[in-house]
């Protein structure tokens, strides 16, 4: 297990040196000077650029400036947003609960539809149901965020009024954030009926978010499925007059959700970057609408450090996916 | 035990917001997140709508829908006869907002206009430089370093501004966003506390509405403030409900989340104006897109020639195919909002025949140009891709081949200042102040050739008449060199102007008293909700 998790860090060590570099050479790269995109000052005298130059180490040699930029992300500084002033990595951690409260419920979503509907899927195998079914998630799999949530909005909350149009919780409900996560704070609020309004605002951007997870799910599934359910052993067990349901259910499941798991650890990645459409669509003040918003506010300092730090936890996440896969099934570390 | 502590507090809070709960909350899904509360240091409208017209008031104000300049903090004001000394005689007994966050002890006095004004002009200021990469941009790009050599208090309630030229867009320029006055009793406090950030955080003025609480791209709080100078608000709460997307945006007002937003799609427009619980306002924006010959160049040194390819183009359907109606075709380079148009003056009507003829009689034949598109949709001009395309096609019928280019956006602004520059070049513009020297001297003086004159355009009778009315300070005599100017302008034609989009404001149908500003502001002291 050590040796798994020494060479599993070996591939990470580098590969987030090379994110950094990325990040460092980005505002660098950029067509504009780096000076006044990291200053956010526009109008400067010569005096003054050659000031704010040096304050921000522009006249040092690159590959220093570099070192020192990665010392300071070791060190948890991942820059200071020109807009609030506020370190990045603190932001960072205001909004990443909204994020995470989002990515869950679409996961979870995901899984409890997706999994039975790769079953049935998987046993109904070349029947309607299962055309059907697998043509959805080809839809659900191609359907393009942005249009998706718009149109459910436009239906949903627009011509049925069934849920609320956008943001986190109605805004007569005025608490301060405890935990971050809605659903717990507005529990904690004990004002009646904000839970309530929580659980509906997180309706749309959930199924949104989860569409595209729940289609690759579903297919996961049955293709895994299937194939558990051609082996000898699930052979043998219907030999056996077990009942359908436990054929499937007991001995075929268990095995088949092996590549599952691994689907939905997958996922993680896939959802960050769908939550920078489905956050921006439904107002939700997580970290995917903060990046959409400091580009068009021109903070840099957050685009580059937000990428730093959420490449960081996407693949710190990976590393945890792979570890406790490792765990479950000990072949997988050879 | 600190859990307790927590939770404990969150139900008292939600007790007496629950009792707040009957009060009248007014909504604005307004459209992003503002850069900061300090409306000096930003120049975005966004920024301006959220800080400097809700928590902040200034010496003059903006008479409400108009481009007029009206008593704010400053009751009346005197100029010297050389027109370089102003006295401010300030309003007395004009509270500052109490808050959680600060009580005030004193009320308004010109400390906190000469306050307010110095961090902004000296560098050696301690608030000059109180947030890392401050910027005073407004302030500068106004000239007003070089324009105000100082400012001073002469007594509590009477203010001395001294400037070093004279400067007749002076009155209007004080009444914009960046000259919000801020309280120099909290300045104090905060730098006390070494807290000078908070001042672009938690902001604290004399205005209409006082701020509660902002939650980083989500939403802003604000209540009424009960001591306001103009009497309270008839809404007890405001809040920003921030929406980036335009179509949430509908969406939400709709559905009775929001009851006013800003910058609609073109294309909702008419579900709109269709849905019976919304009204919507419009009215021409303080803009003009242009298309600004090189004047110094043949054969668009020629007025006749200029004139010839105004009459080729049909603006009519350049406003049709690219704003869906949303806009009026522009006859004079500033807009009907604004003082001093010329509404006398006509407009080169859209007559093919007639230009080809024009061209041939001042002997211009296989004409070939280029027509610069800007490669950005901004509000005077959504799409210049396709009105130049528009054009090329107008312009092929009178014998003119052209070809379209474009630039990245920089670049382009950058190259179409060149004077050597080929060409006609589609641009446009969106009034800062109000004056209309902001867009007359601005785009079309002489001193602007090589800069923001797109035309190269430097004629000496325009240029006196622009020159005098600026050194004038008689409104009267303004209106009528400016009116004049406009006639030469249009005589000469140095640009084809194109159009004035317009601005559309939907809101909902129990909105009572929102007036729309000619300057894009949103402000919402004055305004109601009905039942």
């Amino acid at each position: 297990m050590f040796r798994f998790l020494l060479g599993r860090l070996a591939v990470l060590i580098p590969t987030f040196v090379g994110v950094s570099i990325i990040a460092f050479s980005f505002i660098r790269l950029l067509p504009g000077d780096p000076v006044a995109l990291l200053s956010g000052e526009r109008v400067m005298s010569p005096e003054r650029h050659a000031e704010i130059s040096h304050a921000l180490g522009f006249d040092r040699p690159i590959v220093v400036q570099y070192l020192d930029y990665l010392w300071g992300v070791l060190h948890g500084d991942f820059g200071t947003s020109i807009v609030t002033k506020k370190p990045v990595i603190d932001q960072f951690f205001e909004l990443f609960p909204a994020t995470v409260e989002l990515s869950l419920c679409a996961i979870l979503f995901a899984v409890i539809l997706g999994i039975p509907a790769g079953v049935i899927a998987a046993i109904k195998r070349g029947s309607a149901v299962d055309q059907a079914m697998m043509g959805t998630a080809l839809v659900g799999f191609s359907m393009p965020i942005f249009w998706w949530g718009l149109l459910l909005i436009m239906l949903v909350s627009g011509m049925l009024q069934w849920t609320p149009v956008s943001g986190r919780i109605s805004l007569m409900y005025f608490f301060p954030p405890v935990t971050g996560f809605m659903l717990i704070d507005s529990l904690l609020s004990g004002q009646a009926g904000a839970f309530k309004s929580a659980v509906s605002h997180l309706i749309l951007p959930t199924i949104v978010l989860g569409t595209i997870p729940l289609a690759v799910i579903a297919r996961q599934t049955r293709s895994a499925m299937l194939e558990v359910l051609s082996e000898d052993y699930v052979r043998t067990a219907r030999a056996k007059g077990l009942s359908t349901f436990r054929v499937v259910g007991v001995h075929a499941l268990r095995n088949a959700m092996i590549p599952v798991v691994t689907t939905i650890g997958l996922q993680v990645g896939v959802m960050l970057a769908g939550a920078i459409l489905t956050e921006t669509i439904f107002s939700w003040p997580g970290i995917g609408k903060w990046m959409v918003d400091s580009v068009s506010r021109r903070d840099y300092a957050v685009i580059q450090g937000g990428l730093l730090v959420i490449a960081a936890v996407i693949m710190l996440v990976n590393l945890i996916v792979d570890l406790l896969y490792g765990l479950i099934n000990p072949r997988i570390r050879h | 035990m600190k859990k307790l502590t927590t939770l404990f507090a969150a139900t008292a809070l939600a007790t007496l917001m629950a009792g707040s709960a009957w009060s009248k909350t007014f909504v604005y899904c307004s459209e992003g997140s503002p850069e900061g509360f300090d409306p000096g240091l930003y120049t975005a409208g966004t920024t301006f709508d959220a800080a400097a017209h809700t928590v902040y008031n200034r010496l003059l104000e903006f008479k409400k829908g108009t481009t007029e300049v009206e008593p704010g903090l400053a009751e009346s004001w005197t100029i010297s006869d050389d027109g370089l000394v102003y006295t401010f005689k300030l309003r007395p007994g004009v509270k500052f907002q109490t808050t959680e966050f600060f009580t005030p002890t004193r009320e308004l006095t010109a400390d906190d206009v000469v306050f307010s004004y110095e961090r902004q002009l000296k560098a050696d200021n301690p608030w000059n430089k109180y947030i890392t990469g401050a910027s005073w941009e407004y302030a500068a790009g106004m000239g007003f370093p070089e324009v105000i050599k100082s400012v001073e208090k002469v007594d509590d309630l009477t203010v001395k501004f001294t400037l070093t030229r004279k400067e007749a867009p002076f009155l209007a320029n004080i009444a914009m966003p960046f000259a919000s006055i801020l309280s120099k009793e909290y300045a104090d406090k905060l730098q006390a506390d070494g807290k000078m950030e908070q001042m672009n955080q938690m902001p604290l003025g004399t205005g209409p509405f006082a701020f509660v609480a902002y939650q980083q791209d989500a939403v802003i709080r604000y209540k009424a403030n009960p001591d306001y100078w103009g009497g309270k608000q008839k809404i007890d709460d405001l809040v920003f409900a921030i929406t980036t997307d335009a179509s949430v945006r509908f969406q939400k007002l709709q559905a009775g989340e929001c009851h006013l937003m800003p910058y609609p799609n073109a294309a909702d427009v008419e579900k709109m104006k269709a849905d019976p619980n919304l009204k919507v306002m419009e009215q021409a924006g303080l803009n003009v897109a242009y298309l600004a010959y090189n004047t110094t160049q043949a054969p668009f040194d020629k007025p006749e020639v200029r004139k010839a390819l105004n009459k080729a183009i049909n603006k009519q359907a350049i406003v049709d195919a690219v704003f869906q109606g949303a806009a009026q075709p522009a006859v004079n380079p500033i807009p009907p909002t604004m003082w001093s148009y010329n509404d006398k003056l006509e407009d080169d009507t859209y007559e093919p025949e007639k230009a080809k003829k024009m061209l041939e009689d001042a002997g211009v034949k296989d004409l070939s140009m280029k027509l610069w598109a800007m490669p950005v949709s901004r509000p005077y001009m959504l799409n210049a891709r396709r009105a130049a395309e528009l054009m090329q096609s107008d312009f092929a019928k009178v014998g003119v081949k052209v070809e379209i280019v474009s630039y990245e956006w920089a670049e382009y602004l950058d190259k179409s200042k060149a004077k050597d520059r080929d060409g006609a070049v589609i641009l446009g513009w969106t009034g800062d102040n109000g004056d209309p020297d902001n867009f007359l001297d601005t785009l079309l003086g002489c001193n602007a050739v090589g800069g923001n004159n797109r035309a190269q355009w430097c004629n000496q009778e325009f240029d006196a008449l622009v020159k005098k009315a600026k050194e004038t300070s008689d409104v009267a005599e303004r209106t009528k060199l400016y009116e004049e100017a406009q006639a030469v302008f249009k005589r000469e034609a140095p640009w084809a102007t194109i159009d004035h989009s317009l601005s559309v404001v939907p809101m909902r149908k129990n909105v009572e008293g929102f007036v729309q500003s000619p300057l894009g502001d949103f402000a919402f002291d004055g305004v109601d909700i009905t039942e």
